[in-house]
């Protein structure tokens, strides 16, 4: 067998430690943009040195390491600009004293002066304490390019006030951008959001942070059966629920049910319940579409105007209306969508599932074939070019 | 060695040596095969150390030009925005000739069609310009 050099090294226990320390020298009057640098190559060094000599203390080996290269950087700077001097040697006063390490960090990641895009990856490397290479294989983009952005989206937060508690929607947004951003390259995306979630749960009661890991869960639960061995698209009532993580499921439903008890509802614990009625059914015919219709109308109902504040909710509740209340029902319900969402492949394959329904074979696979011109996911456009074609062929029987 | 790019195209080229409908008109069975050999593809370049990248672009296309001072980009979908060349995707390889790169696209325009037949899609053969300077 061959001794693999990272045998040994708990990555995962390693990159929980990132928030902690770096909150701690962020506490202690370090810049935010300069401790999380420092960490960052002290988090290289550990990757590097620990497999051979781990470290007795690990969280305190990083926190000197990050120190020395903080005290380093600062001595170059220093000798550059030598009147600066004064600035360095007067203490800052501590950020904050009380509250999170997680909550703290995430609120700076997740500054609204920042683009989502910069919120996701700033998070990921501050507090998820991923490395830039591998944020930037995760995202398909060079290391380079990712390190740049990194950087500015740090400059962008120099001279910001991070002493303030900050937005937790924009926290719960940014998690789930993380989460549906999935797992492409190395890293497991999805998993690290449930990671994150669960530290945030930790550090706020909040029952839409309880409902956003909730909703994570419930949904990852069924991502072994969401993919046939050939990488092709299984779609939900196809799926072998046997394969499902019953594990997650049961953590989701208890991580819901806790919030739900708190009855202060918002879209995340209610978009979780839609996923846990789904989870429970041992088959698709099983599904309580009533119960998920009723959740719905609960979702729509959390927006002044649904068809353009969040025609997602809107859509999906047009599908579960069609299970309900006929498939015709549920088509009317996609034309109050046509004007916002008739560009997007997504209403379209929605229709191609409903004219499917009502047993309307040409008119499903025109809908999949107008869907899969739409689609910008390949995996998504093979699908619904297979779907189109199931759909055409059913229509017109084989040697026709 | 050399790189090059096999574009595919949605539209455009030389007249189709055998004309074929659009996929989702396909039988299921014959839409399966054409996938499963394109995967193939990209495995076949990976094994062999020839691949670079792999690509597939959707077909909506815009152009775009500076529009001036104070003044937003101007935008078109071009002229004849049903008939015009539009490449769907590419692979790009590093070989170690041109020969090869003709043989890599002829069987990449072997894939199968409906019926199992062979396309004979027309692939676009395009050499990578290199960044290096030249050693000699």
């Amino acid at each position: 067998m061959i001794d693999e050099p990272t045998r040994g090294l708990d990555e995962g226990a390693l990159r929980a430690l990132v928030p902690r320390v770096l909150a701690g020298l962020v506490r202690r009057g370090e810049d935010f943009d300069a401790a999380e640098d420092a960490l960052q190559e002290a988090l290289l060094e550990a990757l590097r040195v620990w497999p051979e000599h781990p470290p007795r203390d690990p969280r305190a080996w990083l926190a000197t390491v990050a120190t020395r290269r903080l005290v380093d950087a600062r001595r170059s700077e220093v000798a550059r600009y030598r009147r600066e001097e004064a600035a360095y040697a007067q203490p800052r006063p501590p950020v904050t004293e009380e509250g999170d390490d997680t909550l703290l960090l995430l609120f700076c990641c997740c500054h609204p002066d920042l683009a989502p895009a910069s919120q996701v990856t700033l998070t990921l490397r501050a507090v998820g304490g991923l490395t830039t290479r591998e944020i930037a294989d995760a995202f398909y983009v060079p290391e380079a390019t990712m390190a740049q952005r990194i950087s500015r989206a740090k400059r962008t937060l120099r001279g910001r006030r991070l002493d303030q508690p900050g937005d937790l929607a924009v926290v719960l947004r940014v998690l789930y951008l993380v989460y549906t951003a999935g797992h492409a390259g190395r890293v497991d995306l999805a998993g690290e959001a449930i990671r994150l979630a669960r530290q945030l749960t930790l550090a706020t009661e909040e029952p839409e942070a309880r409902g956003l890991l909730a909703l994570m869960l419930l949904n990852h639960a069924r991502l072994p059966a969401r993919l046939d061995p050939a990488g092709r698209i299984v779609t939900l009532d196809r799926q072998d629920r046997g394969r499902w993580d019953t594990r997650e499921i049961a953590e989701g439903v208890r991580v819901l049910q806790s919030a739900l008890a708190v009855a202060r509802p918002g879209r995340y614990q209610v978009e979780a319940a839609i996923a846990a009625l789904h989870d429970d059914a041992a088959c698709a015919e099983e599904t309580d579409w009533p119960q998920i219709l009723a959740w719905y109308d609960d979702l729509v109902a959390l927006t002044d105007d649904p068809v353009h504040q969040d025609p997602a909710a809107v859509l999906g509740r047009a599908v579960a209306v069609g299970h309900v209340l006929g498939a015709a029902a549920g088509l009317r319900e996609t034309d109050r969508l046509r004007e916002v969402l008739g560009d997007r492949h997504r209403w379209h394959a929605v229709r191609g599932h409903l004219h499917e329904l009502a047993g309307d074979l040409p008119a499903a696979g025109a809908a999949y074939a107008d869907a899969a011109r739409r689609a910008t996911n390949v995996a998504e456009r093979d699908h619904l070019v297979r779907q189109a074609a199931r759909a055409r062929a059913a229509e017109a029987p084989a040697g026709a | 060695m050399p790189k090059y790019l096999l574009l595919k195209h949605y539209r455009g080229g030389p007249q189709p040596y055998r004309p074929f409908p659009p996929m989702d008109q396909w039988a299921p069975e014959d839409v399966e095969a054409h996938m499963a050999f394109l995967r193939h593809v990209g495995e076949l370049l990976k094994k062999n150390g020839e691949y670079v990248d792999g690509q597939a672009l959707t077909p909506t296309r815009t152009w775009v030009r500076y529009g001036g001072p104070d003044a937003a980009p101007v935008t078109t979908d071009g002229p004849l925005p049903e008939t015009s060349d539009l490449v769907a995707g590419w692979y790009m390889i590093d070989v170690d000739s041109y020969e090869r790169a003709v043989e890599l696209a002829a069987y990449v325009s072997s894939e199968p069609g409906p019926g199992g037949e062979p396309l004979y899609e027309w692939i676009d053969v395009r050499e990578v310009m290199s960044g290096a300077p030249s050693q000699d």
